[in-house]
């Protein structure tokens, strides 16, 4: 195995648990994972895959890193998944740790590369088969496991109890009303226009997130609710972490909260994973071809009550901002469109980055990476070069992030790279720039 | 040799070539009802949509960024499965066996794009060689499968050219192109029956499930 930076770092996560594996254990684990859960896409995509390196300019991290062989996608799955299928899971508990290693911190699966291969191949797809042998192996980034853990636990992903849960909410409904008369985050409101989901992000680090939406929900008069009980976050790291039980079981409750509040849709806050889990992963993992109830995203919300005049802007953002597209938004739904006309609407002097909409960079937070916690942040920072410059080329001051992800994965980079920038959710500068009309004035 | 190669050899190569690849695609679609998440997803419009992207040089970003690749990639296999089917000499054979023909191209275009295939079979190796990032994934069947796949057309030129004995030149062509035929439901050559799988899959899960582009 080479000796890199990345190789040395200390997880115990990884190092701890490799101790306990047996090789027996070992290839137990890859051949049912690779004969029982997995079938055609499998033996299609490395049947297929012609060797031609082509998806290796896809990836920010090989970019990053002056083109590193080792981190094109095809070297990925090459020093992964081909040698665990040539050696029949016969591998020791280094190999495991390696490609725990590369399959969760080297990848955010965001599923760029997909769209270099000419043949289409679902990359990401490959590496989650990875990540799902690490994970039924127990070798997992600590920081990340730790989310899986309070998933199953609290099925939020950052350890909130439901009484801190609801304080919150009242906490910020206060805010709201000091901002916009009678803002109100009402909880448990059965059928409702819209259920609003949250990731547990804002309730623990990021409150003023739900006052802003009071306001905006109450400007935009939308009837909406919030569960007081557990199924409010979806945000699943259990999904990216390869614990597909867990995911499912988060993705239940949630979607089992939404119909016992009779509501009529749901919107999913400024987050891409909770997006993905939700309408994608989840559905499937639960033999669902679609979500039982419609889900749109936040940066979907926003455009239709802009676009509706529900929410008038009064006078738009100054500072020149640039974008980040989500990859399970944008990649993921195709909003990048929606999302430049909501930033048009709200921003007078709109940057965009180059390349642009499906193609643009990965944050290198999402798919799992920011949750493998502080032991592996220089190696994103050093796979996600690409990014800053592609910021620095916009000389904007401020970056949109309609993701958590992207957000705190962007801030890191802007940090590392001292670029002088801001990120902000879309949700913050429509509050800054919203005509709240007088009779809703406090 | 040549009675053989003139006879059951191309009939074993078609039989190995038709029946191996129907197999494989067959197989490969009953596979994908126990993915479950497959099937239920394919609508014609995105995998067709997804597919011409990819079919149209220049169709899909990748490609504009490597133009010279993109342009011998499609010289490449456009000559690769063109010149076969439409060169004098093979109309001929089945004209002599089967009474049909059609139409043929001129014999120095049909020389010219055996000369395509063949100089990009070799840019191929060259780049394997040379480029770090496709030299780290390439193994050894990756030169046999060029090595398979330009044989024909090397003795092909070989034996319009007339170099070396012809008969022995014209035996060698007709075994290189057995083996060719048949190796592509069974090799790396593969990825010619699977392109239209794996490319409506991906235009399904990014145009129908998505509603985002794949190219």
């Amino acid at each position: 195995m080479k000796d890199t930076p990345e190789s040395r770092v200390i997880d115990p996560g990884l190092d701890e648990t490799i101790k306990k594996l047996t090789p027996e254990h070992i290839e137990r684990v890859v051949q049912h994972v690779l004969t029982k859960e997995n079938a055609a896409r499998l033996k299609v995509y490395i049947d297929t895959c012609v060797h031609c390196g082509l998806c290796a300019e896809a990836c920010h991290t090989y970019l990053s890193r002056d083109c590193d062989p080792d981190y094109s996608p095809v070297g990925k799955v090459k020093n992964t998944l081909w040698e665990l299928i040539k050696r029949k899971g016969k591998v020791d508990g280094e190999f495991v740790k390696m490609m725990s290693r590369v399959a969760f911190t080297e990848c955010a699966v965001c599923r760029r590369c997909s769209m270099y291969c000419p043949f289409g191949i679902d990359i990401a797809y490959l590496l989650m088969i990875v990540r799902r042998i690490c994970s039924l192996l127990g070798v997992v980034p600590q920081y990340l496991q730790d989310t899986t853990n309070s998933h199953a636990v609290t099925s939020n992903q950052m350890w909130v109890h439901q009484d801190e849960w609801i304080d919150t909410l009242q906490w910020q409904e206060e805010e709201a009303m000091s901002e916009v008369k009678d803002a109100r985050i009402p909880l448990e409101k059965e059928g409702a226009e819209v259920m609003y989901s949250v990731i547990a992000p804002e309730p623990k680090i990021l409150a003023q997130l739900l006052g802003n939406m009071a306001q905006i929900m109450k400007v935009a008069g939308i009837d909406w609710t919030m569960p007081a009980t557990d199924g409010w976050d979806n945000s699943n790291m259990a999904m990216y972490s390869g614990d597909f039980e867990v995911m499912g079981r988060v993705e239940r409750l949630h979607w089992e909260t939404a119909a016992r509040l009779k509501a009529k849709k749901i919107v999913m806050g400024e987050c891409g994973h909770a997006f993905r889990g939700a309408v994608y992963d989840g559905p499937r993992w639960l033999g669902w071809k679609f979500p039982p109830i419609p889900m749109v995203h936040a940066i979907e919300f926003y455009y239709d009550i802009l676009k509706s005049g529900r929410i008038k802007v009064k006078e738009k953002f100054k500072e020149p901002v640039t974008v980040q597209d989500p990859c399970n938004t944008v990649r993921g739904r195709g909003l990048g469109p929606k999302l430049r006309y909501v930033v048009n609407e709200l921003c007078e002097n709109f940057i965009d980055v180059n390349p642009r909409f499906e193609h643009n960079y990965c944050c290198m937070a999402g798919g799992g990476t920011i949750n493998c916690g502080p032991p592996w942040k220089r190696s994103r920072m050093v796979s996600n070069r690409v990014k800053a410059e592609q910021f620095k080329a916009t000389g904007a001051h401020i970056v949109i992030t309609p993701c958590h992800n992207c957000h705190s994965g962007i801030e890191d980079v802007i940090g590392f790279y001292k670029l002088g920038m801001h990120v902000k959710f879309i949700s913050e500068i429509m509050v800054e720039v919203m005509d709240v009309p007088d009779e809703l004035k406090p | 040799m040549y009675d053989f190669a003139r006879g059951p050899l191309v009939w074993i190569a078609f039989a190995i070539f038709f029946g191996g690849s129907v197999y494989r695609i067959i197989s490969t679609i009953m596979l994908a009802k126990k993915d479950k998440v497959i099937l239920p997803y394919m609508r014609t419009k995105y995998g067709l949509r997804s597919i011409a992207h990819w079919l149209i040089p220049f169709g899909s970003r990748n490609m504009r960024l490597r133009p010279f690749f993109t342009i011998m990639s499609f010289l490449f296999h456009a000559c690769l499965l063109l010149t076969p089917i439409f060169t004098l000499g093979h109309i001929a054979l089945w004209q002599e066996s089967w009474g049909v023909s059609w139409w043929h191209l001129p014999d120095t275009l049909s020389t010219l794009m055996t000369f395509i295939v063949v100089a990009g079979g070799v840019v191929f190796v060259l780049r394997r060689l040379s480029d770090p990032t496709v030299r780290m994934v390439t193994s050894f069947g990756d030169f046999v499968v060029v090595l398979i796949v330009i044989a024909p057309f090397v003795t092909g030129l070989l034996a319009y050219y007339q170099v070396f004995d012809y008969r022995t030149i014209i035996t060698i062509h007709m075994w290189t192109g057995a083996i060719w035929l048949a190796s592509v439901p069974f090799t790396k050559i593969a990825h010619m029956l699977f392109f239209p799988l794996t490319r409506a899959y991906m235009g399904c899960e990014f145009g129908y499930v998505r509603n985002a582009r794949d190219w």
